[in-house]
């Protein structure tokens, strides 16, 4: 009684956040939607006992795909009053699409039977054990090779994405931090010996450091002679 | 008086009643200490006296606090997306909450003691992301947008990892129910024989609750305040508890996977005379000064070596682990077999 009560309210709001997500007119909206709509599907996998499925459903689609999806609508800029123009002059042509897809969807599933080579194929769970470990079991054991082969696609899918991607232009700054690591005291400081006094000036009655230390620094690591020339000149007031 | 709440559907309905509560209650008091334990030991370490005027201790702080922002106006900036804006905080604050129904407290004592346990806790707090991209997203803010965009990215990330360290430790169990868990580090905790995994899944903890050193979506310094800068009142008020709710999760995960739940460190005698649910709480009060710790003594990661972290130290090091484990329990014999033991 209460798992029918429950089942429906999941299915009722399944059903109407999937409407909802190719009817309202914020893109951001829809995928809010369509995250509203897979965790309704993980709530009926749920009642129908396949808690391992529900939670993989949030897992992957509403913890990882959907954040992503949502990242990507909330980054695009979009122009709402753009969306809706074409939709009176392509409409048709939509209707047109669909009536044909689901036609042909129609005499797909009504003629559909099982290949019967693939009765030898499949396997029965064993009974008596948890979904999960039915699960684990079924993949692991007896479809291991398929799984691996889907295994396989999707890393081809990732290489793709990622070369798709990928730039080496070579300019941007980028930290190396094995250099920064093997940098030693060397390369890095330089210790100078002032002498004492030597670069002090006197400056209306006060001591004060002289900013040209032409004299101690390193050749070329203040600046050019010219400007340590000036410099001086500024300081002494010649 | 058993026969109605064991046996009616409205008994049975007020009993999980009755058992949110006994759990909802006790969190909600240790978010509110938990914030006034923060201010009192990063005033320690940095030789302060930290909140010490309400009450003895300034035990009353987080009262008096939470009066405070009660009381504030709530601003709604304009453009922003009303409806979107409000169920934020929301989210966040009831998802923090939704998890501890799984939380076992004692040899199965807990609210829902489900099969999938640590699977529910893996999915409710990866949607922790959305409270913070949708407040990021409906502010109508640029730097509350940044926020949260970069939040989502790190949670994303470090969830990853996060996974692979939890799939090496259920190797070792060959159950993902929580008190299995627990009950498999009977002999020894799994933070001795797995400590790098225990390290990387702090760490990620850290990223995953968004805290120093990885507090990047709040990132005063450069985002004023990430993406909760235009919340105020109740809405910021649920934001901030939502967010030590997660902390106080995240370090009971960490005491469950690794530091043996509510199991004492020895089976001993003086040990086994407190009770498991206060072994719990000693944990996670340790997890969380730690977290405490940590915020005081790290400055805030750049951005990209926050992302280097994550993708190629952290998950090549837990994907081989992961391998290696599975090696080790293969060569030893000491997988633990499924058939039907949850």
């Amino acid at each position: 009684m209460l798992a029918q009560v429950v089942f429906y309210v999941f299915a009722a709001v399944l059903l109407m956040s999937a409407g909802m997500v190719i009817s309202v007119r914020n893109p951001v909206h829809a995928v809010l939607f369509l995250i509203l709509a897979f965790f309704n599907a993980s709530g009926l996998f749920l009642i129908a006992g396949a808690e391992f499925l529900a939670m993989l459903l949030v897992i992957v689609y509403v913890g990882a795909v959907a954040v992503l999806f949502l990242f990507v609508v909330m980054m695009l800029d979009v122009d709402f009053t753009q969306l809706r123009e074409g939709l009176q002059r392509n409409a048709p042509i939509g209707a047109c699409v669909g009536a044909i897809l689901f036609a042909e969807l129609v005499m797909a599933v009504s003629n559909w039977t099982m290949a019967p080579a693939s009765a030898g194929v499949s396997v029965q769970a064993v009974p008596g054990l948890t979904n999960t470990a039915a699960l684990g079991t079924l993949i692991y054991t007896h479809y291991v090779l398929l799984f691996q082969a889907c295994g396989l696609v999707l890393l081809v899918a990732m290489i793709g994405a990622i070369v798709l991607t990928l730039r080496q232009t070579g300019s941007g700054r980028r930290q190396n931090i094995e250099k920064q690591h093997a940098r030693t005291r060397e390369e890095t400081l330089e210790l100078v010996q002032l002498p004492l006094g030597e670069n002090v000036l006197e400056q209306g009655g006060f001591l004060r450091p002289r900013t040209s230390y032409y004299e101690i620094a390193a050749p070329g690591s203040y600046g050019s002679a010219e400007q340590r020339k000036e410099a001086e000149k500024e300081e002494t007031g010649a | 008086m058993a026969q109605f709440f064991y046996h009616t559907l409205t008994g049975q309905i007020i009993l999980m009643l009755l058992e949110t509560l006994a759990v909802l209650v006790p969190l909600l008091i240790a978010v509110a200490y938990l914030t006034l334990m923060e201010r009192k030991v990063m005033a320690a370490m940095q030789r302060r006296r930290g909140p010490n005027v309400n009450g003895p201790f300034g035990m009353f702080q987080a009262f008096a606090d939470a009066i405070k922002m009660i009381t504030k106006e709530t601003v709604i900036p304009a453009g922003a997306n009303r409806a979107l804006f409000l169920f934020a905080p929301f989210l966040t604050f009831s998802l923090a909450m939704l998890a501890w129904a799984v939380i076992p407290t004692g040899n199965g004592l807990a609210v829902a003691d489900i099969n999938v346990g640590i699977l529910y806790l893996l999915a409710i707090s990866s949607l922790g992301v959305y409270g913070i991209l949708i407040a990021g997203w409906a502010s109508n803010s640029r730097y509350a947008f940044l926020g949260g965009l970069r939040s989502a990215a790190q949670m994303v990330s470090y969830e990853v990892s996060i996974g692979l360290v939890i799939v090496s430790v259920l190797l070792a169990v060959g159950s993902l129910n929580l008190n299995d868990i627990v009950l498999a580090q009977r002999h020894i905790w799994f933070c001795v024989p797995m400590f790098p995994m225990f390290i990387v899944f702090f760490i990620s903890a850290l990223a995953e609750t968004n805290r120093a050193p990885f507090d990047l979506p709040e990132g005063e310094s450069e985002l004023v305040a990430g993406f909760f800068v235009e919340y105020s009142s109740l809405a910021f008020g649920l934001f901030f508890l939502g967010e030590y709710a997660n902390m106080i999760l995240m370090s009971g995960m960490i005491s469950i996977l690794f530091l043996g739940g509510w199991l004492p460190p020895l089976g001993l005698a003086p040990f086994t005379w407190v009770p498991g649910p206060l072994w719990l709480i000693f944990k996670i009060l340790f997890c969380l000064f730690v977290f405490i710790w940590i915020r005081a003594t790290f400055p805030r990661f750049r951005y990209d070596q926050l992302m280097r972290l994550g993708w190629k130290v952290f998950l090549p090091l837990s994907l081989v682990w992961m391998i290696a484990t599975a090696g080790f329990l293969m060569a030893t014999g000491l997988l633990p077999q499924v058939g039907g033991v949850n």
